[in-house]
């Protein structure tokens, strides 16, 4: 029983009940509900998980008393931020200061739909995925630049504009990297990239260049998703939090959530394009090692690998130190990008002569 | 030349944050090396460093000696008046005077553990305990008297 067969029955059930159109409607409706589910299901995992990761490379233990090691923390959270007052400060600008969590999520919401979560499951296969994503997720800065500006504070305006900055160059990077995966694979659709790993990822079949992209890849989007060591935008030390300073109650966790879901994405699409999506592990005539992979469900491989990149991204931050402002912009502009450009180049040389693993 | 530097800077770059990242993985993965203290509930056996101050004391042996010749340098060596030696005369077997302490008294609500008191002691009369629990109703309470009652010098202090 997988994910995309019960979608099927839904459907057939659906449509066995109703017009097309109502079917469209319900389909749409029960999407929009699960997507919402999804967001609540996936930041409460990743708050505790990131709690207990920051605490176990700290040497500490992180959450414990609330439920059984500490499962039920972010429960707890989210009703303590639930019953919280939504403060709207005198000063601001009420209607854009409102609005801006709201944007926030609504981006996370667009970016969720032309992932595939499992094998034929996914709701808008768009044939050109990659780039639909790439320029939503450029979104994500207006929320915050417009949650910056109407708060009325110095140091949300400061933070909002660091992040403006900090987003901008890195999106730079963060496309190149995307694009030497669409160059090897010849497709902007999502699904048609993932096809094109069948016989092994892009990350093992295409030598250092691809490599190195996928390093400059978590690099942009750490500094994309405004993560420690690039948490210029909050950075709680500077500007006690940033752009969110003067948000409270469920606005303030609207961004909480955002950010996480944010993170999310930004794994689920490097692991469709390194790593390839929800294909099991192949490793060439092993036919038997083969087959034990392929039972695994697809879902699960997705999964895996996406976790496995958040793990990676979590790890960078309670390890390094957060970047100047200087170093940051000294970073993408003097490294990331020029290394990136070169190996644009080396990886479209590679696609014409054929010399990545077929 | 530039871009050998350039490489060079990249790669000691990227050595470095792997030396990072190997030091929080190994603490991810050990959890032994924690340290947190779980504290209302380990109150029976809690494992505190050794340096930890919690209150100047002064010890005492079987026989109810101490090591304080009465020099008073702790008093001049703090800070804001935490301690108070009060000195008395001995008389000696040989009917020589002698200085020894009547009283050393300690004033905790003023104390800053500073430490200073225990560097300055020439007979290594004091030390820190490791106690910390240290909330009372009445602040009178807190001024606290070192030496024990009828407690006498160690014999071989000077």
């Amino acid at each position: 029983m997988s994910l995309s067969s019960l979608a099927q029955q839904i459907h057939l059930w659906l449509l066995g009940h109703m017009s097309e159109q109502w079917t469209l409607v319900l389909e749409m409706i029960i999407a929009g509900i699960l997507v919402i589910s999804f967001f609540a299901v996936l930041g409460l995992v990743l708050v505790y998980m990131e709690r207990k990761v920051s605490a176990w490379m700290q040497i500490r233990l992180g959450p414990n008393r609330v439920g059984p090691k500490g499962l039920l923390q972010s429960f707890a959270d989210t009703l303590k931020l639930l019953i919280k007052e939504g403060l709207t400060p005198d000063g601001a600008d009420k209607f854009l200061f409102n609005i801006a969590p709201i944007g926030a999520i609504m981006v996370s919401m667009l970016l969720m739909a032309p992932i595939p979560f499992a094998k034929d499951f996914q709701m808008w296969d768009i044939n050109i995925g990659v780039l639909y994503v790439s320029a939503v997720s450029s979104l994500s800065v207006i929320s915050i630049l417009v949650a910056g500006w109407s708060s009325n504070n110095k140091y949300s305006l400061l933070g909002a504009m660091r992040s403006g900055a900090q987003i901008v160059s890195y999106e730079l990077s963060a496309g190149m990297a995307i694009m030497t995966i669409v160059i090897l694979s010849g497709s902007l659709s999502l699904t048609e990239i993932i096809q094109s790993q069948q016989n092994g990822w892009w990350l093992f079949k295409g030598h250092v260049p691809v490599i190195i992209a996928f390093v400059i890849y978590i690099i942009a989007v750490t500094a994309e998703t405004n993560r420690a060591p690039f948490d210029m935008a909050e950075a709680e030390s500077e500007l006690t939090a940033g752009f969110h300073t003067e948000y409270s109650g469920m606005k303030f966790a609207l961004f909480f959530l955002a950010e996480y879901v944010n993170v999310f994405i930004v794994c689920a699409i490097g692991a469709i394009l390194f790593l390839g999506g929800w294909m099991p592990l192949h490793i060439g005539e092993w036919t038997a090692f083969n087959h034990i992979m392929d039972y695994i469900p697809s879902s699960i491989w997705f999964m895996g690998k996406t976790f496995g990149l958040i793990f990676l991204i979590m790890w960078f931050r309670w390890t390094f130190p957060r970047l100047r402002v200087d170093q940051l912009l000294k970073l993408e502009w003097n490294y990331l990008l020029p290394i990136s450009m070169i190996n644009v180049v080396l990886v479209t040389a590679l696609a014409i002569l054929g010399w990545y693993f077929k | 030349m530039f871009l050998i530097n350039y490489i060079k800077e990249v790669a000691a770059a990227i050595g470095s944050l792997l030396k990072g990242m190997r030091r929080t993985g190994y603490y991810f993965t050990h959890h032994k090396e924690i340290i947190t203290q779980q504290y209302p509930d380990n109150r029976d056996h809690l494992n505190l460093p050794e340096r930890f101050k919690g209150e100047v004391v002064m010890p005492h042996n079987e026989a109810n000696e101490h090591r304080c010749t009465g020099c008073t340098a702790c008093e001049l060596a703090c800070p804001n008046g935490t301690i108070k030696v009060i000195t008395k005369f001995d008389i000696t077997p040989e009917g020589k005077k002698k200085k020894a302490i009547d009283k050393l008294v300690y004033h905790l609500e003023l104390c800053t553990l500073c430490n200073l008191c225990i560097e300055a002691c020439p007979s290594d009369a004091i030390k820190m305990a490791q106690t910390f629990e240290h909330s009372v109703f009445d602040r009178s309470q807190l001024t606290k008297i070192l030496n024990n009652p009828d407690s006498k010098i160690m014999d071989g202090v000077e």
